[in-house]
């Protein structure tokens, strides 16, 4: 039987290489060029990713007197949230000064159905592709994923004609059919590829027990579908929160994204620059997809080898 | 308990025609083997009746009911999967029972089917598991299970014992057979095991290469083997092969080779041997035919003794020809000795070379 989710066996497969070390550390000992070099690389690279963040977290905690000193690396030294507040709840996006966070709680709107639609529509495709083979499926599936290949601001123009005639532009349900449109290549190919790993057999199983097409796909494959639909959900999270240019066109006025926003904040020409609540901005802003990072890692990666890649 | 016929199937995948022109009928309450190597279609041609593979051409009819284009659960047949193919995210019961629940069983009904399949099948205290927590050995039990529960007239098995240790597949085998016997459904069962079909089977269908070789009895295939492909296949070490003429002598039908001179028994042909005259021809001759004792007729040198436990395989150089003979008594036998011998001629088989049929 195909192991899904996590398993004893995996979890006494990490216990394993938490033991496996123990020999390598003696040899570490001696002095071992090879060994410095991966470290001094690793740190060099942790450094030049971490500066910026460092440099945004420290700046968002001072008062503007503070950053007009210029000090950049610099620690605080009156420790202030104000700019935070501020970019939540008062600062200027455009007309309108409520902060932030009507950007916020619109990409959340957006996000949740843009998480749930092409995850669905993309387990039935890659189901249907991998096992009710009819004799167009390979051609489909070629088609499917040719429109991965071609860039997405092609299509804006077609698109924003189409919606308008679907009298969906410029609204919620006009962006979220945008976000499953593109997505349905990258989740297509994800299910399918998970669905093509599990056995034939279960499936020719199911069809003896009578199951139609729904059934073995409620009852049967969406219930084995858990790690492949967690990764599918990471990536739409992370895609449709950090999409700016269809919620710029898309979305309309009243349900502009958080990113859309964050833009709108940042790039006012009129009065002083307030970098620390620019900074702070930007770090709610990206809040969302770093804690589905932190929280995810290991499954992203797991789906990554399993469902994406392998096939 | 019902038959099935097939009559002239043909199933092609692509442009590639894996079964042609295939006509079988197996009988009602038989068990069935479909025995040959792996590639020879007999996998094919469980699934087509199955109904899991579209069929090109032919007719398939169960219980004398037309099943070509019906769906796999319409024909009454409960099917036993190699790799067990069980729902991994449901219970044992739960497995058991997704059939009837498709079809809308009653909840009683269901219970009552589950627990009596479970008891024939010693599943009782499994039932609340998951597939990920049983043995190999359970989880097959399981999957007969899953067949059992659906009252089906014809069982169709594909290799349901390959995946399990040696111990366990002799175990399973023989609950397999018991279970044929208080049932009295028909069985159709696929193995490139031959111990699996000459046990189990009350016939055996030998394939190669989408076609059928041979249908007959066990013991009849394994004695009187239609050509020489089902000749080699079946037996274990296989049978021995000579190469040489067939010709009349005064007293009956002589084979010559090389190495050896055998006047052969008329009993052993189906064919009249005497208008042909000089024929080439395969003779082929079982190790347990070949007797060693001191007055035997040949003699030739001991290759190697490979103990079995209860039997001896014993290689015999004969003139360069090597000869492997069955030897169940436990007399003293060394490597490099000359040790006498004779073919027990009336259970030989002969072949003609060309068209490798048996004479």
């Amino acid at each position: 039987m195909p192991r899904m989710g996590t398993h004893p066996s995996q979890q006494r497969a990490d216990a394993g290489i938490a033991v496996a070390p123990r020999p390598m550390r003696r040899r570490a000992r001696r002095i071992d060029v090879a060994r410095v070099g991966i470290y001094a690389f690793l740190i060099a690279a942790a450094l030049f990713f971490l500066t910026p963040l460092y440099i945004m977290v420290v700046t968002s905690l001072k008062s503007m007197d503070e950053i007009r000193q210029g000090f950049l690396f610099a620690l605080p030294e009156h420790f202030t949230i104000e700019p935070w507040r501020a970019a939540w709840s008062e600062v200027c996006t455009g007309v309108s000064c409520d902060g932030i966070r009507t950007g916020f709680w619109n990409s959340v709107m957006i996000v949740v159905p843009s998480v749930i639609f092409p995850i669905l529509i993309g387990a039935i495709n890659g189901y249907a592709l991998s096992f009710w083979r009819t004799r167009a499926a390979d051609w489909l599936f070629a088609m499917l994923l040719l429109g991965a290949f071609i860039p997405a601001q092609v299509m804006i123009y077609p698109l924003v004609k189409v919606l308008a005639a679907a009298s969906l532009f410029s609204s919620l349900p006009g962006i979220v059919v945008i976000h499953v449109i593109f997505s349905m290549p990258v989740m297509t190919l994800l299910f399918r590829n998970y669905y093509a790993s599990l056995p034939q057999e279960l499936f020719k199983a199911a069809r003896i027990d009578g199951g139609g097409f729904w059934r073995i796909f409620l009852q049967l494959m969406l219930p084995m579908s858990t790690p492949i639909m967690i990764v599918g959900a990471i990536m739409q999270v992370t895609g449709v929160w950090n999409d700016y240019i269809f919620g710029l066109v898309f979305a309309g006025r009243e349900n502009l994204p958080m990113t859309v926003q964050l833009n709108n904040v940042i790039n006012t020409t009129t009065g002083e620059r307030l970098y620390n609540v620019n900074m702070a901005a930007t770090i709610l802003t990206s809040l969302v997809p770093l804690l589905v990072y932190f929280v995810s890692g290991r499954w992203f990666v797991r789906g990554i080898a399993a469902g994406a890649v392998k096939g | 308990m019902s038959g099935v016929n097939v009559k002239n199937l043909g199933i092609r995948f692509g442009s590639n025609a894996v079964i042609e022109h295939l006509d079988l009928a197996v009988n009602p309450g038989e068990f069935l083997v479909l025995l040959g190597p792996s590639g020879c279609g007999k996998s094919t041609l469980l699934h087509s009746i199955a109904g899991l593979i579209d069929v090109a051409e032919g007719s398939i009819e169960i219980g004398g009911n037309d099943v070509t284009e019906a769906e796999p659960n319409e024909r009454g047949i409960g099917m036993v999967f190699q790799s067990y193919a069980l729902y991994p995210t449901m219970t044992v019961e739960r497995n058991m029972s997704f059939g009837l629940r498709v079809s809308g069983t009653p909840k009683p009904a269901i219970e009552e089917r589950v627990k009596r399949a479970a008891r024939m099948l010693q599943l009782e205290p499994l039932l609340q598991r998951k597939p990920s927590q049983l043995s190999g050995g359970q989880r097959q039990r399981v999957a007969i299970g899953r067949a059992l529960v659906r009252d089906a007239n014809v069982f169709l098995l594909d290799e349901p014992l390959s995946n399990l240790d040696a111990k366990l597949r002799t175990e399973l085998r023989r609950e397999l057979k018991l279970l044929h016997n208080s049932l009295g459904a028909t069985m159709i069962y696929v193995t490139h095991d031959q111990v699996e079909a000459m046990t189990l089977a009350t016939r055996v269908v030998v394939m190669r290469g989408g076609k059928i070789q041979q249908i007959g009895a066990p013991v009849a295939v394994y004695e009187r083997p239609e050509n020489l492909f089902v000749a080699g296949f079946l037996g274990a070490p296989g049978m021995n092969f000579l190469k040489g003429e067939l010709t009349e002598g005064d007293s009956g039908a002589v084979f010559t080779s090389t190495a050896v001179k055998v006047p052969l028994d008329p009993a052993t042909f189906k064919v009249d041997t005497h208008r042909s005259g000089r024929r080439a021809v395969v003779l082929g001759i079982r190790p347990e035919d070949i007797r060693i004792h001191e007055d035997g007729e040949l003699s030739g040198t001991v290759q190697l003794v490979e103990p079995m436990g209860n039997h001896r395989v014993v290689w015999i150089n004969m003139n360069g020809i090597s000869l492997s003979a069955v030897l169940h008594d436990d007399r003293d036998i060394r490597t490099d000795s000359t040790i006498r011998y004779s073919f027990d001629v009336r259970r030989v088989s002969c072949f003609d070379e060309a068209t490798e049929q048996r004479l």
